[in-house]
């Protein structure tokens, strides 16, 4: 098998033979062959290391145990989801029981409070960070455009962006905290207080580099367009919607995939120190718990926030390719 | 005589530089009568963009000024119209959108949405893109760019059309196009232009006077050469023309005898070949 690889790659290099390849051929090869190689090599390296790590809580796992944790973490899920169910229906039928007996009762629903299983932190990240992400851009994209179009706000605004933008999430969190308890009580809150904290901290982290690319797509303005504006006499508003809107639209997406990798990384981060519902907690849960399974568990979500990650940055480059005038983004 | 409708009268311009104030224009005077086509013509950072831009209105001159039917204009505006260089067409908005754009504003009140279509239409073909009105400039050529960029500035019907280097980065060929297509609209539109070009046989062709401009600092009008060549014309008969050939080098005169660049050229050359020097001793 490796040397058919092996000369298949030294095949794709010999010129002679290349010319004969046909075009889908090569690009099968650069799509799905060399991907594919450099995961069984990874896989290959991983699962030989694994063997050689010995932990307290066991051998170091490797590619064949996070698979069978996979599983594993989707039956609880399911188990889980069916103990809910028989909870509900256990419930109502109770209730409608004493209803019988008593008309004048009036029935008590409690809501289920099982454990959440892995399939439902993964669901709270993503909640959390889209939430975060999100409200990051409300605020940044109008902020940067403003202090794009004025040399004055800019010069105002940019040495305290340039402060808070290199501070790290988990230094937020704890003020973060305490003035969301302060400040964020209700009797039946809409969102629980730990949702709003994490989103919060995602806010933070993420609002400085939208606004940097933002402010300096507008203030980058091709001064030709500028002039062509000039020329018509658009007024102030329909500059900004007809040609610095656009025109910035490529800056704006390009703080948007930044700001969003950030915001996956800060909320794990987030989610562990603060305990806070979401795959953080999943990850440190498991460390405090320190069963045989909890390093299989961890590495599983390990992967799994890998591929969120990587799927959001995707969708955001898919988004971007049909939303953004410039064709000529570089993919990568 | 009657009024003229431009007057750029004895106007200064003065750039303040990092090392002090730099005068790029010194007492520019011309007057330009309606639906004259005039070229602008000198050597390579003589000012004559910015004779244009201060026409236009996006600069503003030190002293003297510009006055279009009498008055004094001191702000851009639709009705000085101005085809860029580098085409500057939107790329986010498809040739069609870009005119629309431009008609939209200008035309808002006096034209009905129908009305502005049809005008719009009406100008992309008569720069010959109506079959590619719904393209983005990302999808056409260089000279379809310039084209649609002519359409838009065309459809703001505007009092004076200013050109700065329309057909400079296109190639021969397709300038050679591109200046029978203006000549065709000039007959039919008899627009006031002014164009700014580097081309004498360019300037020959297409205009009435030929405004050579002396070099900088202090650039100002040299001489004007009037062109008093029959039209429409045609550039196959005009190469045997001796009044053709009369007017082609007493522009070549102007520039290469009387206005020659040589000095400049070489220090620049020589600043070139340091530039080079030192790139190689730092990638050493
Ligand atoms: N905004 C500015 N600030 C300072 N100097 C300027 C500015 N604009 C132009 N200049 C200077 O004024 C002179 C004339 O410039 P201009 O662009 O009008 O030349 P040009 O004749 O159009 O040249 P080209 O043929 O290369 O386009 C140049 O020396 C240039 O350096
Ligand atoms: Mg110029």
């Amino acid at each position: 098998m490796s040397s058919l690889i092996a000369q298949l790659i030294t095949r794709k290099n010999a010129p002679v033979v290349k010319a004969q390849l046909p075009t889908f051929l090569v690009n099968f090869l650069h799509a799905v062959l060399l991907p594919t190689i450099g995961i069984l090599v990874f896989l290959l390296f991983w699962s030989v290391a694994a063997n050689n790590i010995d932990t307290s809580l066991g051998k170091f796992p490797d590619p064949a145990a996070v698979a069978a944790q996979v599983g594993n973490l989707y039956d609880e899920h399911m188990e889980s989801r069916a103990k809910e169910q028989a909870f509900y229906e256990r419930q109502e039928k109770r209730n409608a029981a004493r209803m019988a007996k008593d008309p004048n009762y009036v029935a008590k629903i409690r809501a289920y409070t099982g454990k959440e299983t892995f399939v439902d932190q993964i669901f709270t990240s993503l909640i959390t960070v889209m939430s975060g992400f999100l409200l990051a851009a409300v605020i940044a994209i109008p902020l940067g455009i403003a202090i794009g179009l004025s040399k004055a706000l800019n010069t105002a605004c940019n040495p305290i962006i340039q402060i808070f933008k290199p501070v790290s999430p988990l230094a937020w969190l704890p003020l973060v905290t305490m003035v969301v308890s302060a400040l964020y009580v209700s009797d039946e809150p809409m969102f629980a207080k730990s949702f709003v904290v994490s989103m919060i901290t995602v806010t933070l982290c993420c609002l400085w580099p939208m606004v940097i690319n933002t402010s300096v797509g507008v203030a980058s303005l091709n001064s030709d367009w500028v002039n062509v504006s000039r020329v018509l006499r658009l007024p102030a508003l329909k500059h900004v919607q007809k040609i610095v809107l656009p025109a910035s639209v490529p800056a704006i997406f390009t703080g948007m995939r930044l700001s969003l990798g950030i915001a996956w990384m800060v909320l794990i981060a987030a989610e562990m120190l603060a305990q806070n519902p979401g795959l953080g907690k999943f990850v440190w849960d498991e460390f405090q718990n320190g069963s045989s399974q909890s390093l299989s568990r961890i590495m599983t979500a390990v992967i799994v926030i890998g591929l969120i990650g990587f799927a959001l940055d995707r969708t955001m480059l898919q988004l971007q390719r049909v939303l953004s005038w410039d064709k000529t983004t570089q993919v990568r | 005589m009657k009024d003229p409708l431009l007057n750029i009268s004895k106007i200064d311009m003065v750039f303040p530089t990092p090392k002090g104030d730099f005068t790029a224009l010194k007492e520019v005077d011309l007057k330009i009568n309606k639906g004259e086509f005039i070229s602008l013509i000198g050597h390579s950072g003589c000012g004559k963009s910015t004779v244009l831009n201060v026409v236009a209105g996006l600069y503003q001159a030190t002293k003297g000024g510009v006055l279009l039917n009498g008055r004094e204009v001191n702000q851009p505006g639709p009705e000085r119209a101005v085809v860029f260089q580098n085409h500057s067409l939107l790329p986010w908005l498809t040739a069609y959108e870009n005119v629309e754009l431009a008609v939209k504003q200008v035309f808002a009140k006096s034209k009905s949405a129908a009305e502005m279509k049809e005008w719009i239409e009406y100008n992309l073909k008569l720069v010959h893109m109506d079959h590619a009105m719904h393209k983005r400039p990302d999808e056409i050529s260089g000279g379809m760019k310039q084209r649609v960029g002519i359409a838009r500035a065309l459809a703001m019907q505007p009092e004076v059309l200013l050109m700065d280097e329309p057909f400079g980065a296109l190639d021969a060929l397709t300038r050679a196009h591109m200046q029978d297509s203006l000549m065709e609209i000039q007959d039919e539109l008899n627009n006031t232009v002014i164009m700014i070009t580097h081309d004498v046989d360019e300037a020959v062709l297409l205009s009435d006077r030929i405004v050579m401009m002396t070099n900088g600092p202090a650039a100002t009008i040299g001489e004007i050469l009037d062109v008093k060549l029959e039209r429409p014309r045609d550039r196959l008969a005009l190469a045997e023309d001796p009044l053709y050939n009369q007017y082609r080098s007493a522009v070549l005169t102007f520039l290469y005898e009387k206005q020659r660049k040589v000095e400049e050229i070489g220090s620049a050359a020589k600043a070139d070949v340091k530039s080079s020097e030192k790139k190689q001793a730092e990638s050493a």
